[in-house]
Parts: C-alpha cells; structure tokens; sequence
C-alpha cells in the first residue's frame, strides 16, 4: 500500500520532469496499472471481492492500456516527439512538484482530526496527484500533454476516493471509469482534428487565431 | 566522544581509500572487456606527481597555493566524522552531521575560489555549475539524514549509525529504499561520477570537477586526487552505514565485512558508469532535484506515520 502510493507520487514527478511525450504516456500507462492494483490492497488481504477484483481489471484495461494505446496513435499521427519548452520549466516543475507534495501532506496532516481515513499515505498520493494533474493542465502548452494531465487528475481522484471511504461502490467507481474513457477519446479525436487542420499540437499558439495569413505567418516564425 | 579505535581505522579507511576509484576503474574496465589499468594506479599516479615540481600561472593569488591545503584538511576532518566499520566516527558529538556537511562545503569552496583565482573561462563555468550541482544535492543529504533523525531520535551520527538495524528496514523498507537510492545519487553527484560529470572527459567545455583543477599540478594535484578519494570513501561509508548494520559482529568480522561493503559500493558505481551515458548538462539539474524530491517524499513518509 505505502509502497503503491510512494511509486505513485515517484511516477508524478518523473512525468513532471519528462520532456519526451512517448515517456510521459508510459508513465501514466504505468499509474493505470499501478491503479489497479489498489483496490485489491484496500480490500484487505483474505477478501478479495468480485468488485475489486472487477475495478482492477477495468481499471488496468482502460487506463493502461486502451487509452494509451490511444494516445500513442495520436502522437505517432501527429509527429510530435517531445513537448517544447512549457511556460514553467521541467527542472522548475519538479521543485514546484515537490512543494505541491509538502501541500498536500499538510492539508492531509489537517485532515486527519475530522475525518476517518484508511491510509493518510495513499491521501496524500491522491491529493499529490490532482495537484500534478492539474499543474500539466496548465503550464504544458502541447494539447496532448494537457490530456495526460487531465487522466492523472482523474487518478488523484480515483486514489483519493479509496483511501478516504473503508468501501467503495463499484458502480459509482464504474461509473466515473466510463465518463473518463469517453472524455479521454473524445480528446483523442480533437486531437486528431487540431493536428489535421494546424499541423500541430500546441494550444498556446490557438491564442492567436487569425484569418489573416501574414499574421499566422510571422506569429509562427516568432514562436519558432 | 573520542574513540580511538575508531579513529585509528579512520585513519587506514584514508590511506586505503585511493583503491576505490581503482576498483570503480577495474569495474568499468570488465564492462568494456578490457584489462584496465591496476587497482593501484591512483597510488602510482600520486607517487609520480609528488616527485615533480609545481607551476604556477603568473595571474594566480595566494589562494591557489592554500586552496589544495584546505581541500585536504577539510575532507580529512570529515573522514574522522563519519562512523567507519560499523564501530563509530572517530569524533562525535551532537549536531556532527552539519559539521560534517559543512567541512565537505569548505573544501568545495576553497576548490571554486582556486578556480576563479586562475581567472579562465573554463574553470570559472566549471566552479559555477559545482556549486549549483552541490546546492541542488544538499537538500537530498538533509532529508535523508532529518529521516533518520526523526527514525532514532539521535542527534549524532554515531548514534543514529548504532540505532540503525535490520530492523529499521523491516519496518519502513520503502522510506530507507528511498533515502539510500537517493543518497547514492547524492554521491555520484558529489564525487563528480558518470551521470553528472565524467573523469575521463576531455572537452573543457563539459567538465565539471576536471576542469576545475586544470590549473594544478604536481605536489598539488596529488593532495586534490587524494582528497577526492577520501571523499569518495566519506560517502561510501555514510552509505554502506545506512544499507548495512554489522553492530553485533567481532571486529576482525566488521572491518571485513566494512571492506567488503566500501567495495561494493565502489562496483555499483562502476556498474552505473558503465550502463549509463552521461547526462546532457541541461538534465543534470533535474535529475539531483529528482533525488531530492525522493528523500522528501521518504520524510513525508516518515512523519505521515506508516
């Protein structure tokens, strides 16, 4: 359990500090899987149920494998290998990674008087992880990067939602599992389309969407 | 606390420690299929500098003649710091752990000043990315240690050393797994090894440790090679005193098995030069954050309890 939580977080924080898309989409094939073993350690040794046992096989079929499968076909599709230089740096990501961690073991450390939690490791994990998830939303300007982030943010959710309730509900879990394949894919094809019509994945440039072709044209040669 | 004994296997883990970077050699020299050269070779290489004269630039202070001096010491000073064989420093008293740090930050600054003081380019781009590289690892030095503080609730080294046992490992495996990956990262990044900076580079432009030293030669070459083996040996036995407890055993047993350790520790390091490539200067930054960020997860784990 602990040691689920600490590669979690480890897996955070490399995907912070990863410029390599193909990298990145491993890392976060890696947390599905890591994912899925989870519900099997809340449930306790010696009950393994037929609802854990089913989150963890949808859990590390959908998120480590379908949807990165997915998301590989895009990037290959696009041609993009790396992610540019996003508007806080890799090496500046990862410190600011490593205070977001100190954050969320507070708040979790403030947690703990009022609410019963199962194991405050996996919490602070989660809370880690939608911290993270949506520190990628923000500074990462490859709109593909941006989706990775959007899934880590939904594994913080995923981990925070076990290791706060003793049991979980497989449905809601099922539930909230096929909203995010349905989001994940529908990204996946928006992919496809910004790549079609721009050439490209990068959402900063969308800021300047012009008619104007000159205006395109010494926009891109700036930004090259 | 003064003990004796400690100090005196001090003493020969220093004389002895010129074999580690021959042992890190002979490691790399298997994995390329090559006979290498011998152990030995930093002892030869120190015996034929003593025996020349030294050079000086015109441009140098007096800072350049002290600088090898105060290197010297100050990595000595650390050595009798750090519990040798599994028995205790030679020295220890409460807060030693920031002494010890701090001695290893005065040799490193004296080795910067004397790179500056020559006054060329290289060596000064040389001395800033040292002393940005340092900055970033010390982090990871002091989680570790903050770890294992709050783990034994000792202020010396020495102390916490004894404390440390099996047992410990049992308990929180993930929190000294992470503290140990993370201070092995520290070490190759203190001791200028591959990941971080080559030995056996040749372009000035991407040396970090070598190109400091570019200037020195002689008598004072010889004393800054021996000082970075005795480095290389200070860490290497803060490491094999976390991964390692050899507290109930016979002496004779200890300093085998002490041996033994410094050695391995020596091979994994070879092992790592020779299967990784060296980062580009770029990365290295991230890549001792990385490990810094590993001992605070490892004290997060440690104070959130479980």
């Amino acid at each position: 359990m602990n040691g689920i939580a600490t590669l979690l977080a480890i897996s955070c924080l490399l995907l912070l500090g990863s410029s390599r898309l193909l990298v990145s989409i491993r890392m976060v094939a890696f947390q599905g899987v890591l994912l899925g073993l989870l519900p099997l350690f809340v449930a306790g040794s010696g009950h393994i149920g037929a609802a854990a046992l089913i989150l963890t096989i949808t859990n590390i079929g959908l998120k480590s494998i379908l949807l990165p499968w997915l998301l590989t076909r895009a990037l290959f599709e696009s041609g993009a290998r790396r992610e540019i230089e996003p508007f806080i740096g890799f090496g500046a990501s990862i410190m600011a990674g490593v205070v977001l961690l100190a954050i969320s073991g507070y708040i979790v450390n403030r947690l703990q008087s009022t609410a019963e939690i199962s194991s405050s490791i996996t919490l602070i994990a989660g809370f880690f992880m939608v911290f993270s998830g949506l520190f990628l939303l923000i500074t990462r300007r490859k709109a593909l990067t941006q989706t990775l982030g959007f899934l880590v943010l939904e594994n913080g959710v995923f981990t925070t939602g076990l290791s706060l309730g003793s049991e979980f509900s497989v449905y809601v879990e099922l539930g909230i599992l096929l909203d995010v394949f349905v989001g994940i894919f529908l990204m996946g094809i928006m992919l496809f389309h910004i790549d079609r019509e721009f050439d490209h994945l990068d959402v900063d440039r969308f800021n300047e969407l012009s008619d104007l072709t000159v205006d395109v044209a010494s926009n891109e040669e700036a930004s090259e | 606390m003064i003990s004796p004994s400690s100090i005196l296997i001090c003493l020969v883990m220093i004389v002895l420690s010129p074999l580690l970077p021959g042992i890190i050699n002979k490691t790399k020299a298997f994995f390329g299929g090559r006979q290498g050269p011998p152990v030995l070779q930093l002892y030869l290489d120190i015996a034929k500098l003593l025996r020349k004269t030294s050079v000086y630039s015109q441009t140098t202070t007096v800072v350049t003649r002290i600088a090898p001096f105060v290197i010297l010491f100050s990595t000595l000073a650390a050595a009798l710091l750090v519990p040798v064989a599994f028995r205790g420093a030679g020295v220890s008293f409460t807060g030693d752990i920031i002494l010890l740090a701090y001695l290893l930050g005065i040799g490193r600054f004296f080795m910067v000043l004397a790179a500056l003081d020559t006054g060329s380019a290289f060596e000064g781009m040389g001395a800033a990315r040292e002393v940005l590289y340092s900055a970033l690892a010390e982090p990871a030095l002091f989680c570790g240690l903050l770890v294992l503080i709050s783990e034994t609730s000792q202020t010396s080294l020495s102390a916490i050393y004894e404390k440390l046992t099996a047992e410990c490992w049992w308990q929180n495996p993930m929190t000294f797994l992470l503290i140990a990956v993370s201070w092995m990262i520290v070490l190759l990044v203190e001791n200028a090894r591959i990941p971080i900076d080559d030995p056996n580079t040749h372009l000035e432009l991407t040396m970090i440790h070598e190109v400091m030293i570019l200037d020195y030669s002689s008598k004072d070459l010889a004393l800054i090679e021996f000082a970075g083996a005795v480095k290389l040996a200070v860490f290497s036995s803060l490491l094999v005193g976390l991964v390692f407890s050899g507290n109930e055993l016979s002496l004779p047993l200890q300093l085998l098995a002490f041996a033994a350790a410094m050695a391995l520790v020596a091979i994994v390091v070879g092992v790592v030069e020779s299967t990784i490539a060296r980062f580009r200067l770029l990365h290295v930054p991230k890549f001792i954050v990385g490990s810094g960020a590993l001992a605070i997860i490892a004290l997060i784990l440690k104070l959130s309890g479980n």
